[in-house]
């Protein structure tokens, strides 16, 4: 047989009908995570169909991105603003109460973002196959699992069946060479690879992140990774486990011991894609090269170095309009323009480390005057430990708003959002078009780079501040 | 599901790329639980002005448009989120296919699963329909040929499965329950191990 690929041998190993011509392959789902925006319609066809969840042990729900952020709306007796938010919410509760599937309430302590509680509390395994109605799902191939966002029929089937139909995508290489210089962080790598390959680009693919620069990276930053693979339109992102990504499970809730530990180790270590694997794509990038990046246009590829020129538009209609809309020129810099907003959170950033890199930032600063800074936890576990280790005393020490777990101003589904025309920096994954609210200019960027703009009011280099 | 077996009709154009599925129903319009009447929150950032009433500027509010099923949109449609309120808003608009060189994976799948056919063109003839707007063109799923109005026809690819879903109006999801057999025994085979 020739050499296989990590996808090639998860793909294998959970194919219950291999694919044909006629048809897609039945590939079994490991684990189903679910969440209270795009689960409603894929619970009302179970009902109108008389069918049951059928693998309740393999679906976790939670509830994270119609929910409020601020405390007295979830522990006091602050009902939730929006209406229909608060029904979504209402009717996860009811679903999943009605089917046995288990919930992450929203006064849950293990409540938070689906793909930040995945692998915190060890639901996310290496070689598992992981599905979600949400497309940042790719997070979890951080573990070497097959994770993939769906729509909610896809969710309806995974529900009844534990199943999808699907065809196999092709196999692209991302290759990283090196170890980041100081300031840069894993958010400024996947920026720098969707630069370069593209917002179409990964499209069919499922990307193996891979290299001496991979492996340096902790397993929160290999999940921001992984995170934007669907930014670069891909299906999925993976990365091989290794002792990193060992060490990290080893420490989770759920996890065996003794034997059954033994025995998973020994096959998680058989994963890796071998020797001689041939990929349908790649692409080389060398790690000690790359600068703090900042998005300046409207989709996640409009990237540059954050001391670098805004590109001209060229006569290009798609970038003068991105431009327009962001109210910058080609040519100009974005070093030293005013911004309104930093919200440091969402499933790319919101874990602990990102917290502690924003933190190491504003600690002994101010968010400057005219600055709005929201802190957002991925997760309440998250919450507790920023804490309980003092990063949230610094955050509020430096005006910072400090809220409750949630995708928030991500997408500003729950209430929180950014004014028309004002400019946010923000770690999350999105600057599309009214993204975090109607007419809001998102500059995406790393915790250090946000906090950093928080500090002066402008953006600014990270590494000034370091 | 109703049978889609050909489409004709007068283009739309969005030639603009990359035309994300925020742009196609921002996320303020997703805290329903219901897959209907989405069709008003369609493109809503550019349909309308802030104060609700609508944008004559733009296309689908142009009255030559009023009928139109075909959507014919620059690279890379549908980028972005997972949401199925993206179709869902299409297809309750009237829409029943979008054309385009690409078309994002998921948006592709969730597009197939709602009897909205993601079309795929070269770009040659691409470029000749974002300049040929309103032009009558015919999609037929049966042979994967779409006519233009000179009598050019190009074929297009689509996942062998799902047209045949599409031509005969089948749920997948009772082809899925159609192999719970097999499901079962995968299961058994495996164990509960939780790896490869």
């Amino acid at each position: 047989m020739s050499a296989r690929t990590l996808f090639d041998k998860v793909w294998a190993s959970h194919e219950v009908v291999p694919e044909s011509a006629d048809a897609p392959a039945v590939l079994y789902v490991d684990l189903h995570l679910i969440h209270e925006v795009t689960s409603p319609q894929a619970f009302a066809v179970l009902r109108a169909s008389g069918l049951k969840v059928r693998r309740v042990d393999r679906t976790l729900a939670t509830m994270d991105h119609s929910t409020p952020t601020r405390t007295a709306q979830i522990f006091g007796d602050v009902p939730i603003a929006l209406d229909d938010a608060a029904k979504q919410v209402r009717q996860l509760e009811d679903n999943t109460r009605a089917f046995g599937v288990e919930l992450f309430g929203l006064r849950d302590p293990r409540r938070g973002i689906v793909h930040v509680i995945g692998p915190e509390q060890g639901y996310t395994r290496p070689g598992m196959t992981i599905v979600c109605g949400d497309s940042h799902t790719s997070t979890h191939g951080a573990f070497g699992s097959l994770a993939f966002g769906i729509g909610s029929t896809e969710v309806g089937h995974v529900l009844a069946t534990q199943c999808l139909l699907q065809r196999k995508p092709k196999a692209f290489a991302v290759n990283v060479s090196g170890r980041l210089p100081a300031g840069v962080t894993a958010k400024d790598m996947i920026l720098a690879i969707i630069g370069k390959i593209g917002v179409s680009g990964g499209t069919g693919h499922v990307l193996e992140y891979r290299g001496s620069g991979i492996e340096a990276l902790s397993m929160e930053e290999r999940m921001t990774v992984c995170n934007m693979s669907i930014e670069a339109g891909a299906r999925a992102g993976m990365i091989a486990p290794d002792e990193v990504t060992f060490a990290y499970l080893a420490e989770r809730p759920r996890m065996p011991t003794g034997r059954p530990w033994d025995e998973a180790l020994a096959g998680w270590r058989a994963l890796a894609s071998e020797p001689g694997a041939v990929f349908d794509r790649s692409v080389d990038f060398d790690a000690t090269r790359l600068e703090p990046m900042i998005t300046y246009g409207t989709n996640p590829g409009m990237v540059l170095p954050i001391g670098a020129s805004i590109p001209a538009s060229g006569g290009d209609p798609v970038t003068e309009r991105a431009l327009a809309y962001m109210g910058l020129r080609g040519g100009e810099s974005l070093l030293g323009k005013r911004i309104d907003v930093v919200f440091i959170g969402s499933c790319t950033n919101g874990r602990l480390e990102d917290l502690e890199a924003a933190a190491r930032v504003l600690k002994g600063r101010r968010v400057a005057a005219g600055v709005q800074m929201l802190v957002v936890p991925g997760s309440q576990q998250i919450k507790r430990e920023a804490e309980q280790s003092g990063i949230a005393d610094v955050f509020k020490e430096a005006g910072a708003d400090w809220r409750e777990s949630g995708c928030s101003m991500c997408l500003g589904m729950n209430g929180d959002t950014v004014a028309s025309g004002a400019y946010a920096v923000s770690t999350s994954n999105r600057n599309f078009e009214g993204r975090q609210g109607v007419g809001a200019r998102t500059l995406l960027a790393s915790p250090y780079t946000a906090a950093a703009c928080a500090v002066t009011g402008r953006i600014s280099d990270p590494r000034e501040l370091l | 599901m109703e049978p889609l077996k050909k489409i004709v009709s007068k283009t739309v154009v969005m030639a603009s790329t990359n035309i994300d599925t925020d742009q196609i129903i921002p996320a303020r319009f997703l805290t329903v639980t219901t897959r209907t009447g989405l069709g008003k929150a369609l493109f809503a950032d550019l349909r309308y002005a802030p104060d609700g009433t609508p944008n004559m500027n733009f296309v689908l509010n142009r009255p030559e448009a009023a009928g139109s099923t075909i959507l014919v949109a620059g690279h890379n449609f549908g980028c972005g989120s997972s949401r199925e309120h993206a179709p869902w808003a299409l297809v309750d608009h009237g829409l029943r296919a979008v054309v385009s060189t690409a078309i994002a994976d998921i948006f592709t799948n969730n597009a197939l699963k709602n009897g909205l056919l993601p079309v795929i063109v070269d770009s040659v003839t691409h470029r000749w329909l974002i300049e040929h707007p309103d032009a009558e063109v015919t999609i037929d799923l049966q042979s994967t040929l779409l006519t233009l109005p000179d009598g050019r026809s190009i074929r297009f690819p689509i996942e062998p499965f799902a047209r045949h879903c599409l031509l005969n109006g089948i749920d997948e999801l009772g082809y899925l329950l159609g192999k719970l057999a097999q499901i079962e025994q995968y299961e058994s085979a495996r164990g509960w191990r939780e790896h490869a």
